[in-house]
């Protein structure tokens, strides 16, 4: 079945994706009450969606520092241009590694140009993994650091579709 | 917090995805061998507790619009305020501490890469402070969730 919901309603199932699913039996069929439709069409561009990769994942939305995952680094490394898909996705493949970035590096403030996030429970364990993934990816000696976070202020799904609406009043 | 079982099932279960299809919960009762009650009851702990943030989807970043990573070095006594600021924005869906000279770093969603630089500035001069804007080029690992047993360094 092709989803035929209009421009303004699928901006307003999308806002109220980024928010979560309702806790109800039937959640869709809730949020199409919202926006007057009907269940199948939501689903229908939900599968859509989920296709076209608008998704990464749908599922449990999890906060790590509650389950006890408070000791959170991110590596970055300088590693030379020639070498950066290479070394990324090595690291990528990792399983101690949840996400890896190439980002722009800004000098003279900031020449590191690879992000690994790294999450465990303590500490020196995590210093541990992230010592012993560079030696067995004989990345020691590549300029690098690690950032543990100390304070979490805010944690919460993107807004994308949120702004949006804003954006389109103005074409 | 303590996972009971069940909890602990679901989440290994259905954090990487769960079933796309009118009755959810349902879905995943059935999968579990439990009732729709229970999981909905175990996903109302696991909230209360903070361990949940919300069941559904993640979007894709560049697909869904755009993002950047930003920091900014801010000096030590200037931080809860200058972090309590930065975290109003709606656009900003992460916001950390980190051990380094620059230590806030936050993530900006938005609609477009201009909306993103527009929010930037204005940030930067609300605050006073150039800030760090570090979009991603490559992703060679995206955030699946992650495992409660695998990174359970015993």
């Amino acid at each position: 079945m092709k989803p035929e919901l209009t421009p303004e309603q699928a901006l307003a199932l999308r806002r109220y994706l980024e928010g979560g699913l309702p806790r109800v039996s039937r959640p869709y069929q809730a949020i199409a009450e919202r926006i007057n439709t009907d269940e199948d069409q939501v689903l229908a561009q939900m599968h859509q969606w989920h296709e076209q990769g608008l998704f990464r994942r749908i599922g449990l939305v999890l906060n790590h520092r509650a389950l006890g995952f408070t000791a959170n680094a991110m590596l970055v490394l300088d590693v030379p241009d020639a070498l950066i898909d290479e070394v990324g996705q090595r690291l990528g493949r990792s399983p101690d590694v949840t996400l890896c970035y190439q980002r722009p590096r800004r000098l003279p403030q900031w020449r590191y140009n690879l992000f690994c996030m790294v999450h465990g429970r303590q500490r020196d364990r995590v210093e541990a993994r992230i010592q012993a993934l560079l030696e067995a990816h004989l990345l020691s000696d590549l300029p690098h650091q690690l950032l543990f976070s100390t304070q979490a202020f805010k944690q919460c799904g993107g807004r994308f579709a949120a702004a949006a609406t804003g954006a389109s009043q103005h074409g | 917090m303590n996972l009971d079982p069940l909890s602990r099932q679901l989440i290994d279960r259905f954090q990487h995805g769960m079933p796309l299809c009118p009755e959810p919960y349902r879905e995943m009762a059935n999968v579990l061998g439990c009732s729709e009650p229970q999981v909905m009851a175990c996903l109302q702990r696991l909230e209360l507790a903070g361990a949940l943030s919300r069941v559904g989807p993640v979007f894709e970043h560049s697909r869904a619009g755009a993002s950047t990573l930003a920091a900014f070095a801010v000096p030590a006594e200037r931080l809860q305020q200058v972090a309590a600021r930065v975290s109003q924005y709606p656009e900003v869906n992460h916001n950390y501490a980190r051990e380094h000279f620059y230590n806030l770093w936050f993530v900006l969603t938005g609609p477009d890469r201009q909306h993103l630089e527009q929010v930037l500035d204005a940030l930067e001069q609300d605050i006073g402070l150039t800030a760090l804007d570090l979009p991603m080029l490559t992703a060679y690992r995206i955030d699946l969730g992650f495992a409660l047993g695998e990174s359970d360094e015993t």
